[in-house]
């Protein structure tokens, strides 16, 4: 009977190491505290609205008009990620060229780098004045009216911007820094692991170099490249620090979700701003549950 | 001949290209590849960084030194430094003693604690600050417990009235919020390494008579030390720059409860670029002894793994 309950309930067997109790404990009441306990107090202060005040908050034209920006924006991010990242993480992996260690160091940036300081040095370079900015502003407001005399019946100026700084193209400079490092890292230990045998048995067999590519390296790549995607965007939708320095931040048309959640904040909507948060916490807690999934799926995968 | 290559070259990661790598791709394609990640690296990573330095040396040295005069940046630098001696003992505390019951015991639900562990990195900075406020705010439950004509604990609420002891727009609302966005660092350092050391060692010291303690220092912490310090960097890193988060709660008191990335953004909106830059300069600077910090440490674990 003792023996019996002692196998259902872990915590009173006993163990060879001390302090089990004791370190559970800690943490399991500092993830309450920290994490938990504020987290649930998103969801019931959002309770408190009625059902349909929380659906005409989150509904509202402006914060549609935000989660388009949003959600549209980071995913050409970390879709311009998974290519440019991929492409490096290749390079990194496969070639050796001088300062190679360097640069590997630097994909790193995003992650060691404040936000606000990325977001006045992206700005900085971008804007017409700037580094980049003075000739790219230009060409840009150029390629709007081309663009225009093609395809005359789409409104390309309020769909691309207008301008690169300051307002979406600024968004999505600040968004793709800021997912930078995740493709690259998750890519390169796969790309480290991939047997060169793999590649030899498929060119001994009779396969091109396009054909090794798409099809032998490029599947063995295909989870760690969506699981480096979906961090990527995750990352770009909750991003506040670096986009507001760049995006011009013109409601309806280039402001994120999280600056409306603070502008609510400002005018002490609380009720409002917490409906909105729900509604990205949510997004968010899939997004991370997709990733988990494929994180398992990719470990199955590669273990076959 | 592409049997002694592959054989006798190119086991180090150095020389990967030179002997193992019987297949190339054409020239043409390595020189495409390398130009667009060149590209990307130096637009996104090179240039900003760059633009930093520049724009804080703009009009020279003078200006940029004196942005470090003023006492409203000594204050910030102050509150930073404060936050993030609290928020990293408080995350390197935590990340060891989760990393210890997860790595060294099994129980139930543990993959959903590991899950837990690491939902702040889920969280966008903004909500993190939002759900303190809610918490602590005003309007929440902290604030209600203030105004509450008969509080529960009444010592405690004569004691926090009487201190006028407030935690959103104030310190200990700053320093949550950082602990917050910090949360998963050490621990998810530290959580697959432990797991992968297993117990044998820790079994050995306590069958030779050490007790909890003694196995902890002298066994279990010299094997995760390299480890601890890469979260702690990262942690550090995380917690100097935090901005969306810290913003929400902080209600930007110059002088108060402003920490640097604040400081920079007041600045910035005044259009004293010059001493925005030169404030984000040193905070860059951070940025890079964080990377040349880490890259020593994974360095090193591949030199001993290899």
């Amino acid at each position: 009977m003792s023996q019996a309950l002692a196998v259902k309930l872990p915590l009173f067997r006993r163990r060879v190491l001390p302090g089990f109790g004791l370190s559970l404990g800690f943490t399991l009441t500092y993830l309450g505290l920290i994490v938990l306990i504020p987290l649930a107090a998103a969801f019931i202060k959002s309770a408190g609205l009625s059902v349909g005040a929380f659906w005409e908050t989150v509904t509202q034209p402006r914060v549609v008009a935000s989660y388009k920006v949003s959600f549209g924006i980071s995913l050409l991010a970390a879709l311009t990620n998974a290519v440019f990242g991929g492409i490096l993480a290749w390079v990194l992996v496969r070639y050796t060229f001088p300062g190679r260690r360097i640069v590997d160091a630097l994909v790193d940036l995003p992650f060691a780098l404040p936000t606000a300081v990325a977001g006045i040095a992206l700005a900085a370079i971008y804007s017409p004045n700037g580094w980049v900015g003075q000739w790219l502003e230009p060409l840009w407001a150029n390629g709007m009216v081309k663009l225009a005399d093609w395809v005359p019946w789409v409104d390309w100026k309020s769909w691309l911007g207008a301008k690169v700084a300051f307002d979406r193209p600024g968004i999505f400079l600040a968004l793709t820094f800021v997912g930078l490092p995740f493709v690259v890292r998750t890519l390169q230990p796969v790309l480290e692991e991939l047997e060169p045998e793999i590649e030899e048995a498929a060119a001994t067999l009779g396969a091109n170099r396009w054909q090794t590519m798409t099809r032998v390296i490029f599947p063995e790549l295909m989870p760690a490249l969506i699981t480096g995607f979906a961090l990527a965007f995750a990352r770009a939708l909750g991003e506040y620090g670096s986009v507001v320095f760049i995006a011009g931040n013109m409601p309806m048309h280039s402001e994120i979700t999280p600056l409306l959640i603070i502008t609510k904040l400002e005018q002490f909507e609380y009720g409002k701003a917490t409906a909105i948060a729900v509604v990205m916490l949510v997004a968010s807690f899939v997004l991370l549950l997709l990733i988990n999934l494929l994180q398992k799926w990719s470990r199955r995968y590669y273990s076959v | 001949m592409g049997m002694t290559a592959t054989s006798t070259l190119g086991t180090s990661p150095g020389h990967r290209d030179t002997g193992r790598r019987v297949i190339r791709n054409p020239v043409w394609v390595r020189v495409v590849f390398m130009a667009l990640a060149f590209a990307f690296v130096a637009g996104f990573l090179v240039l900003p960084l760059l633009a930093v330095f520049t724009e804080a040396l703009r009009k020279g040295i003078g200006p940029f030194f004196q942005s470090f005069t003023d006492p409203d940046m000594l204050s910030a630098l102050k509150l930073t430094l404060t936050t993030v001696a609290i928020a990293v003992p408080a995350n390197l505390v935590f990340g060891v003693a989760a990393a210890w019951c997860i790595a060294k015991f099994d129980f139930k639900g543990k993959s959903l604690l590991i899950t837990l562990i690491d939902l702040p990195f889920a969280v966008s900075p903004v909500i993190s600050g939002l759900i303190y406020v809610l918490v602590f705010g005003a309007q929440g439950w902290y604030g209600q417990y203030l105004d509450a004509e008969n509080p529960a604990l009444p010592w405690l609420h004569a004691w926090l009235v009487e201190q006028d002891f407030k935690i959103i727009f104030a310190v200990p609302g700053i320093v949550l919020a950082t602990i917050f966005v910090t949360f998963p660092f050490v621990a998810r350092e530290l959580i697959p390494l432990m797991q992968q050391q297993g117990t044998d060692e820790e079994y050995a010291a306590v069958t030779l008579g050490a007790n909890g303690w003694q196995t902890f220092w002298r066994v279990t912490v010299p094997n995760i030390k390299w480890g601890l310090f890469y979260g702690v960097i990262l942690c550090n890193a995380r917690a100097m720059g935090e901005f969306g988060a810290v913003s929400v709660v902080s209600g930007h008191i110059r002088g108060v409860t402003n920490t640097m990335p604040l400081h920079v953004e007041i600045l910035y909106n005044e259009y004293n670029f010059v001493a925005a830059f030169a404030v984000s300069s040193l905070l860059a600077l951070l940025a890079l002894v964080t990377l040349v910090l880490k890259s020593l440490v994974e360095w090193r674990a591949s030199k001993r793994a290899g």
